[in-house]
Protein backbone atom coordinates (compact mmCIF):
# COMPACT_ATOMS: atom_id res chain seq x y z
CA UNK A 1 0.00 0.00 0.00
CA UNK A 2 1.19 3.65 -0.75
CA UNK A 3 -1.13 6.74 0.47
CA UNK A 4 -0.85 10.28 -1.12
CA UNK A 5 -1.74 13.23 0.13
CA UNK A 6 -3.14 16.35 -2.08
CA UNK A 7 -2.26 18.83 1.15
CA UNK A 8 -3.58 21.69 -0.94
CA UNK A 9 -7.38 19.93 -0.71
CA UNK A 10 -7.10 19.01 3.07
CA UNK A 11 -10.07 20.85 5.06
CA UNK A 12 -8.77 19.80 8.10
CA UNK A 13 -11.90 18.11 8.78
CA UNK A 14 -9.97 15.55 11.06
CA UNK A 15 -12.23 12.44 10.41
CA UNK A 16 -8.59 10.64 8.87
CA UNK A 17 -7.26 10.87 12.36
CA UNK A 18 -10.39 9.26 13.88
CA UNK A 19 -10.12 6.93 11.78
CA UNK A 20 -6.17 5.99 11.36
CA UNK A 21 -4.45 7.91 14.27
CA UNK A 22 -1.28 5.79 13.42
CA UNK A 23 -1.35 6.61 10.11
CA UNK A 24 -2.81 9.99 9.82
CA UNK A 25 -2.68 13.47 12.25
CA UNK A 26 -2.71 17.09 11.56
CA UNK A 27 -0.74 20.13 12.29
CA UNK A 28 -1.34 22.07 15.07
CA UNK A 29 -1.88 25.39 13.39
CA UNK A 30 -4.34 24.73 10.87
CA UNK A 31 -5.25 21.12 11.19
CA UNK A 32 -3.93 20.23 7.87
CA UNK A 33 -3.59 16.25 7.72
CA UNK A 34 0.45 14.88 8.64
CA UNK A 35 0.92 11.43 6.67
CA UNK A 36 2.67 9.40 9.86
CA UNK A 37 3.14 6.19 7.41
CA UNK A 38 2.94 6.19 3.83
CA UNK A 39 3.53 2.15 3.54
CA UNK A 40 1.74 1.63 6.80
CA UNK A 41 1.45 -2.34 7.66
CA UNK A 42 -0.57 -4.49 7.06
CA UNK A 43 -3.24 -4.14 9.76
CA UNK A 44 -3.99 -0.45 9.27
CA UNK A 45 -4.95 -1.34 5.58
CA UNK A 46 -8.99 -1.37 6.12
CA UNK A 47 -8.45 1.37 8.25
CA UNK A 48 -6.79 3.87 5.60
CA UNK A 49 -9.33 2.61 3.29
CA UNK A 50 -11.93 4.03 5.14
CA UNK A 51 -9.93 7.15 6.02
CA UNK A 52 -9.66 7.83 2.43
CA UNK A 53 -12.81 6.56 1.71
CA UNK A 54 -14.70 9.62 4.21
CA UNK A 55 -12.15 12.37 3.99
CA UNK A 56 -15.01 14.63 2.54
CA UNK A 57 -11.92 16.44 0.45
CA UNK A 58 -11.20 13.49 -1.27
CA UNK A 59 -7.44 14.75 -0.13
CA UNK A 60 -6.18 10.57 0.28
CA UNK A 61 -5.20 8.64 -2.49
CA UNK A 62 -4.34 5.05 -2.11
CA UNK A 63 -2.39 2.49 -3.91
CA UNK A 64 -2.52 -0.91 -3.81
CA UNK B 1 -36.28 -12.74 -9.35
CA UNK B 2 -32.90 -11.23 -9.59
CA UNK B 3 -31.76 -9.23 -13.25
CA UNK B 4 -28.45 -8.71 -11.61
CA UNK B 5 -27.93 -4.88 -11.27
CA UNK B 6 -27.84 -2.14 -9.34
CA UNK B 7 -28.39 1.50 -10.05
CA UNK B 8 -27.74 4.23 -8.51
CA UNK B 9 -29.22 7.97 -8.82
CA UNK B 10 -27.45 10.87 -8.30
CA UNK B 11 -23.83 10.91 -9.36
CA UNK B 12 -21.92 13.17 -7.14
CA UNK B 13 -20.50 12.49 -3.58
CA UNK B 14 -23.11 10.16 -2.35
CA UNK B 15 -23.60 8.44 -5.44
CA UNK B 16 -19.90 7.94 -6.27
CA UNK B 17 -19.32 6.60 -2.35
CA UNK B 18 -22.62 4.44 -2.86
CA UNK B 19 -21.12 2.61 -6.06
CA UNK B 20 -17.58 2.62 -4.55
CA UNK B 21 -18.88 0.72 -1.39
CA UNK B 22 -20.71 -1.37 -3.33
CA UNK B 23 -18.40 -2.72 -5.55
CA UNK B 24 -15.95 -2.82 -2.27
CA UNK B 25 -18.63 -4.92 -0.77
CA UNK B 26 -18.73 -7.37 -3.32
CA UNK B 27 -21.04 -6.50 -5.77
CA UNK B 28 -19.94 -8.00 -9.27
CA UNK B 29 -22.89 -7.38 -11.50
CA UNK B 30 -24.02 -4.78 -13.36
CA UNK B 31 -23.36 -1.07 -11.79
CA UNK B 32 -25.65 1.82 -13.39
CA UNK B 33 -25.07 5.47 -12.29
CA UNK B 34 -27.34 7.94 -13.77
CA UNK B 35 -26.68 11.79 -12.82
CA UNK B 36 -28.59 14.69 -14.55
CA UNK B 37 -25.39 16.91 -14.72
CA UNK B 38 -23.33 16.63 -17.58
CA UNK B 39 -20.16 16.48 -15.26
CA UNK B 40 -17.96 13.49 -13.67
CA UNK B 41 -18.56 13.71 -9.85
CA UNK B 42 -17.38 16.46 -8.21
CA UNK B 43 -16.87 18.29 -5.04
CA UNK B 44 -19.62 20.84 -3.91
CA UNK B 45 -18.07 22.89 -0.71
CA UNK B 46 -15.05 24.60 -2.64
CA UNK B 47 -17.31 26.33 -5.21
CA UNK B 48 -18.55 28.84 -1.64
CA UNK B 49 -14.91 28.74 -1.22
CA UNK B 50 -11.95 28.65 -3.72
CA UNK B 51 -13.58 28.31 -6.61
CA UNK B 52 -15.36 30.95 -6.38
CA UNK B 53 -11.94 33.02 -5.15
CA UNK B 54 -10.36 31.76 -8.17
CA UNK B 55 -8.20 30.24 -6.22
CA UNK B 56 -9.24 27.29 -7.96
CA UNK B 57 -9.97 26.01 -11.62
CA UNK B 58 -12.45 23.61 -12.34
CA UNK B 59 -9.74 20.68 -12.52
CA UNK B 60 -9.53 20.81 -8.50
CA UNK B 61 -12.81 19.68 -7.96
CA UNK B 62 -13.06 16.17 -9.47
CA UNK B 63 -13.56 13.43 -6.71
CA UNK B 64 -12.26 10.67 -8.69
CA UNK B 65 -9.75 10.50 -11.89
CA UNK B 66 -11.74 9.12 -14.93
CA UNK B 67 -9.28 5.84 -14.50
CA UNK B 68 -10.98 5.05 -10.97
CA UNK B 69 -14.11 5.67 -12.16
CA UNK B 70 -13.19 2.87 -15.37
CA UNK B 71 -11.78 0.52 -12.36
CA UNK B 72 -15.54 0.82 -10.79
CA UNK B 73 -16.94 -0.77 -14.49
CA UNK B 74 -20.26 0.52 -14.58
CA UNK B 75 -22.67 2.05 -16.59
CA UNK B 76 -22.36 5.62 -16.47
CA UNK B 77 -25.36 7.75 -17.59
CA UNK B 78 -24.41 11.55 -17.29
CA UNK B 79 -26.60 14.12 -18.78
CA UNK B 80 -29.98 11.92 -17.69
CA UNK B 81 -32.32 12.38 -15.76
CA UNK B 82 -34.05 9.53 -13.59
CA UNK B 83 -38.03 10.57 -14.01
CA UNK B 84 -39.59 8.12 -12.02
CA UNK B 85 -39.34 4.62 -10.01
CA UNK B 86 -41.48 2.01 -9.30
CA UNK B 87 -40.46 0.69 -5.96
CA UNK B 88 -42.78 -2.01 -6.21
CA UNK B 89 -40.67 -3.55 -8.77
CA UNK B 90 -38.21 -1.65 -8.46
CA UNK B 91 -37.68 -0.23 -12.02
CA UNK B 92 -36.52 3.09 -13.15
CA UNK B 93 -37.55 5.52 -15.91
CA UNK B 94 -35.10 7.72 -17.45
CA UNK B 95 -35.68 10.50 -19.53
CA UNK B 96 -33.95 9.43 -22.70
CA UNK B 97 -37.00 6.73 -22.70
CA UNK B 98 -34.94 3.83 -21.05
CA UNK B 99 -36.38 1.91 -18.17
CA UNK B 100 -34.36 0.10 -16.06
CA UNK B 101 -34.99 -3.42 -14.35
CA UNK B 102 -33.18 -3.39 -11.38
CA UNK B 103 -32.28 -5.68 -7.87
CA UNK B 104 -31.88 -2.49 -5.93
CA UNK B 105 -31.66 1.34 -5.88
CA UNK B 106 -29.73 3.79 -4.18
CA UNK B 107 -31.02 7.42 -4.36
CA UNK B 108 -28.76 10.21 -4.15
CA UNK B 109 -30.37 12.64 -5.79
CA UNK B 110 -29.29 15.92 -3.28
CA UNK B 111 -31.53 18.98 -3.03
CA UNK B 112 -31.31 22.23 -5.59
CA UNK B 113 -30.92 25.81 -4.82
CA UNK B 114 -34.20 27.40 -4.08
CA UNK B 115 -35.81 29.96 -5.92
CA UNK B 116 -38.06 32.39 -6.60
CA UNK B 117 -40.76 32.18 -9.57
CA UNK B 118 -39.49 33.87 -13.02
CA UNK B 119 -36.02 34.57 -11.53
CA UNK B 120 -34.11 31.55 -12.64
CA UNK B 121 -33.50 33.31 -16.12
CA UNK B 122 -32.49 36.74 -15.33
CA UNK B 123 -29.22 38.55 -15.98
CA UNK B 124 -27.49 39.08 -12.79
CA UNK B 125 -29.63 36.25 -10.31
CA UNK B 126 -27.83 33.73 -9.20
CA UNK B 127 -28.00 30.63 -7.23
CA UNK B 128 -25.14 28.55 -6.59
CA UNK B 129 -25.83 24.68 -6.08
CA UNK B 130 -23.62 23.18 -9.18
CA UNK B 131 -20.73 23.86 -11.05
CA UNK B 132 -21.99 25.29 -13.73
CA UNK B 133 -24.02 27.60 -11.35
CA UNK B 134 -20.69 28.41 -9.62
CA UNK B 135 -18.71 29.72 -12.62
CA UNK B 136 -21.49 31.77 -14.02
CA UNK B 137 -21.34 33.60 -10.86
CA UNK B 138 -17.63 33.86 -11.12
CA UNK B 139 -17.58 35.45 -14.08
CA UNK B 140 -19.94 37.71 -13.35
CA UNK B 141 -17.88 38.96 -10.30
CA UNK B 142 -14.97 38.79 -12.39
CA UNK B 143 -14.37 42.21 -13.72
CA UNK B 144 -15.43 45.66 -11.95
CA UNK B 145 -17.01 45.92 -8.84
CA UNK B 146 -20.37 44.94 -8.18
CA UNK B 147 -23.19 46.07 -6.04
CA UNK B 148 -24.07 42.61 -4.94
CA UNK B 149 -27.09 41.82 -3.20
CA UNK B 150 -26.75 38.31 -1.01
CA UNK B 151 -30.17 37.28 -0.28
CA UNK B 152 -29.89 34.59 2.34
CA UNK B 153 -27.52 34.51 5.70
CA UNK B 154 -27.44 30.41 6.26
CA UNK B 155 -23.82 28.84 5.33
CA UNK B 156 -23.84 29.15 2.03
CA UNK B 157 -25.02 32.78 1.80
CA UNK B 158 -22.41 33.61 4.37
CA UNK B 159 -19.54 32.22 2.59
CA UNK B 160 -20.48 33.69 -0.78
CA UNK B 161 -20.73 37.40 0.69
CA UNK B 162 -17.07 36.66 2.53
CA UNK B 163 -15.58 35.66 -0.81
CA UNK B 164 -17.33 38.37 -2.88
CA UNK B 165 -16.52 41.03 -0.11
CA UNK B 166 -12.36 39.77 -0.30
CA UNK B 167 -12.89 39.87 -3.99
CA UNK B 168 -13.46 43.93 -3.70
CA UNK B 169 -17.10 43.87 -4.36
CA UNK B 170 -19.68 45.90 -2.19
CA UNK B 171 -21.56 43.04 -0.61
CA UNK B 172 -25.38 43.59 1.45
CA UNK B 173 -25.86 40.23 3.09
CA UNK B 174 -29.93 40.29 3.51
CA UNK B 175 -31.84 37.49 6.14
CA UNK B 176 -34.42 36.79 8.08
CA UNK B 177 -32.22 35.98 11.08
CA UNK B 178 -30.94 38.83 13.02
CA UNK B 179 -27.20 37.14 13.22
CA UNK B 180 -25.26 35.63 10.36
CA UNK B 181 -26.25 31.74 10.35
CA UNK B 182 -28.39 32.59 13.82
CA UNK B 183 -30.53 29.85 13.51
CA UNK B 184 -28.10 26.76 12.99
CA UNK B 185 -25.43 28.49 15.47
CA UNK B 186 -27.24 29.93 17.95
CA UNK B 187 -26.73 33.97 18.95
CA UNK B 188 -23.48 33.28 20.58
CA UNK B 189 -21.38 32.29 17.93
CA UNK B 190 -23.86 34.46 15.53
CA UNK B 191 -22.93 37.51 16.72
CA UNK B 192 -19.10 36.23 16.50
CA UNK B 193 -19.87 35.96 12.92
CA UNK B 194 -21.78 39.01 12.79
CA UNK B 195 -18.37 41.19 13.93
CA UNK B 196 -16.29 39.37 11.39
CA UNK B 197 -19.18 40.57 8.68
CA UNK B 198 -18.84 43.58 9.75
CA UNK B 199 -15.30 43.92 10.16
CA UNK B 200 -14.79 42.62 6.97
CA UNK B 201 -16.78 45.62 5.77
CA UNK B 202 -20.42 43.26 4.83
CA UNK B 203 -23.26 45.25 4.85
CA UNK B 204 -25.87 43.30 7.17
CA UNK B 205 -29.49 43.84 6.95
CA UNK B 206 -32.54 41.87 8.53
CA UNK B 207 -35.40 40.73 6.10
CA UNK B 208 -37.51 38.44 3.56
CA UNK B 209 -36.62 38.95 0.28
CA UNK B 210 -40.40 39.92 -1.56
CA UNK B 211 -38.62 39.83 -5.42
CA UNK B 212 -36.27 41.79 -7.30
CA UNK B 213 -36.63 45.08 -9.47
CA UNK B 214 -35.74 44.74 -13.07
CA UNK B 215 -35.25 46.91 -16.21
CA UNK B 216 -34.73 45.71 -19.48
CA UNK B 217 -34.27 41.76 -18.63
CA UNK B 218 -31.61 42.53 -16.03
CA UNK B 219 -31.35 42.89 -11.78
CA UNK B 220 -31.66 46.35 -10.83
CA UNK B 221 -32.42 46.10 -7.01
CA UNK B 222 -33.93 43.92 -4.30
CA UNK B 223 -37.47 44.23 -3.16
CA UNK B 224 -37.68 43.35 0.89
CA UNK B 225 -40.97 41.94 2.29
CA UNK B 226 -41.19 44.71 4.66
CA UNK B 227 -41.52 47.28 1.76
CA UNK B 228 -38.03 48.63 1.18
CA UNK B 229 -35.71 48.31 -1.85
CA UNK B 230 -32.12 47.72 -2.20
CA UNK B 231 -29.90 48.69 -5.21
CA UNK B 232 -28.00 45.75 -6.99
CA UNK B 233 -26.92 44.82 -9.84
CA UNK B 234 -25.99 41.28 -8.75
CA UNK B 235 -28.37 38.96 -6.65
CA UNK B 236 -27.50 35.35 -4.80
CA UNK B 237 -30.50 33.76 -3.73
CA UNK B 238 -28.84 31.54 -1.02
CA UNK B 239 -32.48 31.39 0.24
CA UNK B 240 -32.33 27.01 0.96
CA UNK B 241 -32.69 24.28 -0.67
CA UNK B 242 -35.42 21.75 -1.85
CA UNK B 243 -34.61 18.36 -2.04
CA UNK B 244 -34.71 16.60 -5.28
CA UNK B 245 -37.50 14.35 -4.63
CA UNK B 246 -39.84 15.61 -7.81
CA UNK B 247 -39.05 11.94 -9.28
CA UNK B 248 -40.28 9.95 -6.97
CA UNK B 249 -43.40 11.49 -6.42
CA UNK B 250 -45.56 9.25 -7.88
CA UNK B 251 -45.28 5.98 -6.59
CA UNK B 252 -47.46 6.29 -3.18
CA UNK B 253 -45.71 3.55 -1.30
CA UNK B 254 -42.67 6.63 -0.22
CA UNK B 255 -43.01 9.20 1.44
CA UNK B 256 -41.25 12.52 -0.05
CA UNK B 257 -42.92 14.97 2.07
CA UNK B 258 -39.27 16.53 3.37
CA UNK B 259 -36.89 14.33 1.46
CA UNK B 260 -36.87 10.63 0.98
CA UNK B 261 -38.30 9.35 4.03
CA UNK B 262 -36.42 5.75 5.22
CA UNK B 263 -36.10 3.86 8.39
CA UNK B 264 -32.99 3.55 10.38
CA UNK B 265 -31.33 1.18 7.68
CA UNK B 266 -31.48 4.47 5.41
CA UNK B 267 -34.72 1.68 3.75
CA UNK B 268 -37.49 3.59 1.78
CA UNK B 269 -38.95 0.01 0.56
CA UNK B 270 -37.56 -3.15 0.10
CA UNK B 271 -34.40 -2.77 -2.18
CA UNK B 272 -34.65 1.30 -2.16
CA UNK B 273 -32.56 3.19 0.03
CA UNK B 274 -31.53 6.68 -0.12
CA UNK B 275 -28.10 8.87 1.19
CA UNK B 276 -27.06 12.19 1.31
CA UNK B 277 -28.53 15.24 1.54
CA UNK B 278 -31.78 13.72 -0.08
CA UNK B 279 -32.57 11.41 2.86
CA UNK B 280 -34.58 11.96 6.11
CA UNK B 281 -33.39 8.90 7.95
CA UNK B 282 -34.39 7.27 11.45
CA UNK B 283 -31.65 7.82 13.86
CA UNK B 284 -31.74 5.84 16.92
CA UNK B 285 -29.27 7.56 18.86
CA UNK B 286 -31.54 10.73 18.32
CA UNK B 287 -34.70 8.99 18.59
CA UNK B 288 -36.14 11.13 15.03
CA UNK B 289 -35.85 11.89 11.48
CA UNK B 290 -32.89 13.28 10.28
CA UNK B 291 -32.03 15.22 7.06
CA UNK B 292 -28.55 16.27 7.13
CA UNK B 293 -27.25 18.22 4.70
CA UNK B 294 -23.03 18.03 4.98
CA UNK B 295 -20.41 16.74 3.31
CA UNK B 296 -19.22 14.34 5.44
CA UNK B 297 -22.92 12.51 6.01
CA UNK B 298 -22.97 11.99 1.85
CA UNK B 299 -20.17 9.69 1.52
CA UNK B 300 -20.89 7.88 5.40
CA UNK B 301 -24.60 7.39 4.49
CA UNK B 302 -24.06 6.45 1.26
CA UNK B 303 -21.22 3.78 2.37
CA UNK B 304 -24.05 2.43 4.84
CA UNK B 305 -26.87 2.29 2.32
CA UNK B 306 -24.69 0.06 0.36
CA UNK B 307 -24.00 -2.17 2.18
CA UNK B 308 -27.41 -2.76 4.23
CA UNK B 309 -28.19 -3.34 0.47
CA UNK B 310 -25.75 -5.84 -0.50
CA UNK B 311 -26.91 -7.39 2.95
CA UNK B 312 -30.47 -7.49 1.39
CA UNK B 313 -29.41 -8.94 -1.76
CA UNK B 314 -27.94 -11.76 0.20
CA UNK B 315 -24.21 -10.89 -1.27
CA UNK B 316 -23.31 -9.96 2.13
CA UNK B 317 -23.56 -12.58 4.79
CA UNK B 318 -23.07 -9.26 7.40
CA UNK B 319 -26.34 -7.72 8.77
CA UNK B 320 -28.17 -4.70 8.24
CA UNK B 321 -27.01 -2.15 11.19
CA UNK B 322 -28.37 0.97 11.78
CA UNK B 323 -27.02 4.40 10.63
CA UNK B 324 -25.69 5.62 13.83
CA UNK B 325 -22.95 8.33 12.61
CA UNK B 326 -21.87 11.49 14.40
CA UNK B 327 -22.50 14.08 11.83
CA UNK B 328 -19.82 16.82 10.96
CA UNK B 329 -19.74 20.13 8.88
CA UNK B 330 -17.05 22.63 8.62
CA UNK B 331 -17.19 26.38 7.20
CA UNK B 332 -14.85 28.73 5.75
CA UNK B 333 -15.48 32.33 6.18
CA UNK B 334 -13.05 34.58 5.81
CA UNK B 335 -9.73 32.96 8.07
CA UNK B 336 -12.39 31.75 9.79
CA UNK B 337 -13.26 28.15 10.44
CA UNK B 338 -16.45 26.39 11.99
CA UNK B 339 -16.32 22.85 12.68
CA UNK B 340 -19.30 21.22 14.83
CA UNK B 341 -19.72 17.37 15.36
CA UNK B 342 -23.48 15.97 16.56
CA UNK B 343 -26.84 17.75 15.60
CA UNK B 344 -27.43 21.74 15.49
CA UNK B 345 -30.36 21.70 14.11
CA UNK B 346 -33.46 21.63 16.03
CA UNK B 347 -31.98 23.04 19.53
CA UNK B 348 -34.06 24.72 22.14
CA UNK B 349 -30.82 25.37 23.92
CA UNK B 350 -27.43 26.76 22.95
CA UNK B 351 -24.41 27.86 25.26
CA UNK B 352 -21.50 29.46 23.89
CA UNK B 353 -17.98 29.46 25.53
CA UNK B 354 -16.06 32.61 24.26
CA UNK B 355 -12.44 31.72 24.89
CA UNK B 356 -10.54 34.55 23.04
CA UNK B 357 -12.62 37.36 21.08
CA UNK B 358 -9.49 38.70 19.44
CA UNK B 359 -8.55 35.35 18.32
CA UNK B 360 -11.90 34.25 17.60
CA UNK B 361 -11.43 31.33 19.52
CA UNK B 362 -15.05 30.01 20.52
CA UNK B 363 -16.76 26.65 21.88
CA UNK B 364 -20.64 26.11 21.68
CA UNK B 365 -22.99 23.25 22.93
CA UNK B 366 -26.35 23.09 21.64
CA UNK B 367 -29.04 20.48 22.80
CA UNK B 368 -33.25 20.02 23.20
CA UNK B 369 -35.31 18.28 26.00
CA UNK B 370 -32.35 18.50 28.60
CA UNK B 371 -30.09 16.63 26.34
CA UNK B 372 -26.81 17.69 24.40
CA UNK B 373 -26.75 16.99 20.77
CA UNK B 374 -24.11 19.18 19.26
CA UNK B 375 -20.81 21.01 19.40
CA UNK B 376 -19.18 23.68 17.45
CA UNK B 377 -15.85 25.34 17.76
CA UNK B 378 -13.60 27.45 15.91
CA UNK B 379 -10.03 28.71 16.16
CA UNK B 380 -8.59 25.73 18.65
CA UNK B 381 -6.45 23.57 18.07
CA UNK B 382 -7.13 20.09 16.18
CA UNK B 383 -7.03 18.01 19.11
CA UNK B 384 -9.19 19.46 20.65
CA UNK B 385 -11.63 19.85 18.21
CA UNK B 386 -11.28 16.07 17.93
CA UNK B 387 -12.01 15.91 21.50
CA UNK B 388 -14.72 17.71 21.54
CA UNK B 389 -16.52 15.04 18.97
CA UNK B 390 -16.57 12.49 22.39
CA UNK B 391 -18.81 15.42 24.36
CA UNK B 392 -21.78 14.89 21.90
CA UNK B 393 -20.87 11.25 20.45
CA UNK B 394 -24.18 9.48 22.08
CA UNK B 395 -26.68 12.78 23.33
CA UNK B 396 -26.71 12.86 26.66
CA UNK B 397 -27.57 15.47 29.65
CA UNK B 398 -26.73 18.91 29.33
CA UNK B 399 -24.94 19.69 32.36
CA UNK B 400 -22.77 16.49 31.96
CA UNK B 401 -21.94 17.48 28.73
CA UNK B 402 -21.09 20.94 29.80
CA UNK B 403 -18.83 19.72 32.03
CA UNK B 404 -16.94 17.74 29.86
CA UNK B 405 -17.18 20.35 27.25
CA UNK B 406 -15.48 23.16 29.29
CA UNK B 407 -12.77 20.30 30.13
CA UNK B 408 -12.20 19.83 26.66
CA UNK B 409 -11.21 23.42 25.46
CA UNK B 410 -9.44 24.14 28.89
CA UNK B 411 -11.95 26.74 30.33
CA UNK B 412 -13.26 24.81 33.93
C1 LIG C 1 -21.71 25.82 -2.51
C2 LIG C 1 -21.80 24.73 -1.48
C3 LIG C 1 -20.92 24.74 -0.40
C4 LIG C 1 -20.97 23.72 0.57
N1 LIG C 1 -20.10 23.76 1.60
C5 LIG C 1 -20.13 22.78 2.54
C6 LIG C 1 -19.22 22.80 3.64
O1 LIG C 1 -18.39 23.70 3.78
N2 LIG C 1 -19.29 21.79 4.55
C7 LIG C 1 -20.20 20.78 4.45
O2 LIG C 1 -20.23 19.90 5.31
N3 LIG C 1 -21.07 20.73 3.41
C8 LIG C 1 -21.06 21.72 2.46
N4 LIG C 1 -21.94 21.67 1.39
C9 LIG C 1 -22.92 20.57 1.32
C10 LIG C 1 -22.38 19.36 0.54
O3 LIG C 1 -21.82 19.77 -0.66
C11 LIG C 1 -23.53 18.41 0.30
O4 LIG C 1 -23.93 17.91 1.55
C12 LIG C 1 -23.18 17.25 -0.63
O5 LIG C 1 -22.84 17.71 -1.89
C13 LIG C 1 -24.33 16.27 -0.72
O6 LIG C 1 -24.05 15.28 -1.63
P1 LIG C 1 -25.22 14.45 -2.35
O7 LIG C 1 -24.50 13.52 -3.26
O8 LIG C 1 -26.13 13.93 -1.32
O9 LIG C 1 -26.08 15.50 -3.15
P2 LIG C 1 -25.67 16.47 -4.35
O10 LIG C 1 -24.24 16.86 -4.21
O11 LIG C 1 -26.69 17.54 -4.39
O12 LIG C 1 -25.79 15.57 -5.66
C14 LIG C 1 -26.99 15.11 -6.16
C15 LIG C 1 -26.82 14.89 -7.65
O13 LIG C 1 -27.97 14.25 -8.17
C16 LIG C 1 -28.38 14.90 -9.35
N5 LIG C 1 -29.82 14.65 -9.55
C17 LIG C 1 -30.87 15.24 -8.93
N6 LIG C 1 -32.05 14.73 -9.37
C18 LIG C 1 -31.72 13.79 -10.30
C19 LIG C 1 -32.50 12.90 -11.11
N7 LIG C 1 -33.84 12.86 -11.04
N8 LIG C 1 -31.84 12.08 -11.96
C20 LIG C 1 -30.47 12.08 -12.02
N9 LIG C 1 -29.71 12.90 -11.28
C21 LIG C 1 -30.31 13.74 -10.42
C22 LIG C 1 -28.04 16.34 -9.08
O14 LIG C 1 -28.00 17.11 -10.26
C23 LIG C 1 -26.68 16.19 -8.42
O15 LIG C 1 -25.66 16.08 -9.37
C24 LIG C 1 -21.92 22.68 0.43
C25 LIG C 1 -22.81 22.70 -0.64
C26 LIG C 1 -22.75 23.70 -1.60
C27 LIG C 1 -23.72 23.70 -2.75
S1 LIG D 1 -10.13 13.62 6.57
FE1 LIG D 1 -9.38 14.57 4.70
S2 LIG D 1 -9.86 16.71 4.92
FE2 LIG D 1 -9.98 15.80 6.94
S3 LIG D 1 -7.94 16.12 7.85
FE3 LIG D 1 -7.97 14.11 6.91
S4 LIG D 1 -7.19 14.53 4.84
FE4 LIG D 1 -7.77 16.47 5.65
Amino acid sequence: MNITLDVDKCCAAGQCVLVAPEVFDQRDEDGIVVLLDAQPPAEQHAAVHEAAAICPAAAIQVDA
Amino acid sequence: MTVGRIAVVGASAAGLAAVEALRRGGWSGELTLVGDEPHLPYDRPPLSKQLLSGDWETDKLGLRTAEQLDALNMDVRLGTKATALDAGTRTLTLDDGDRLATDGVIVATGVRARTLPGLARLDGVHTLRTLDDALGLRTWLSGAPRRLVVAGNGVLGCEAAAVARELGHEVTLVGRDPLPMGRLVGDGVGALLAAEHERHGVRQLTGGLDGVETANGRVTGVRLADGGTLEADTVLLAIGSEPAVDWLRADAALDTADGLRCDEYCAAAPGVYAAGDVARWYHPGHGRHLRIEHRMNATEQAMAAAKNLLVELGVSQDERRPFTPVPYFWSDQYGMKLQAYGVLAGADRAETVLLDKEQRQVAALYGRDGQATGVLAAGLPPRQIRGLRAVIATPGPWEEAHQRLLAAVGAE
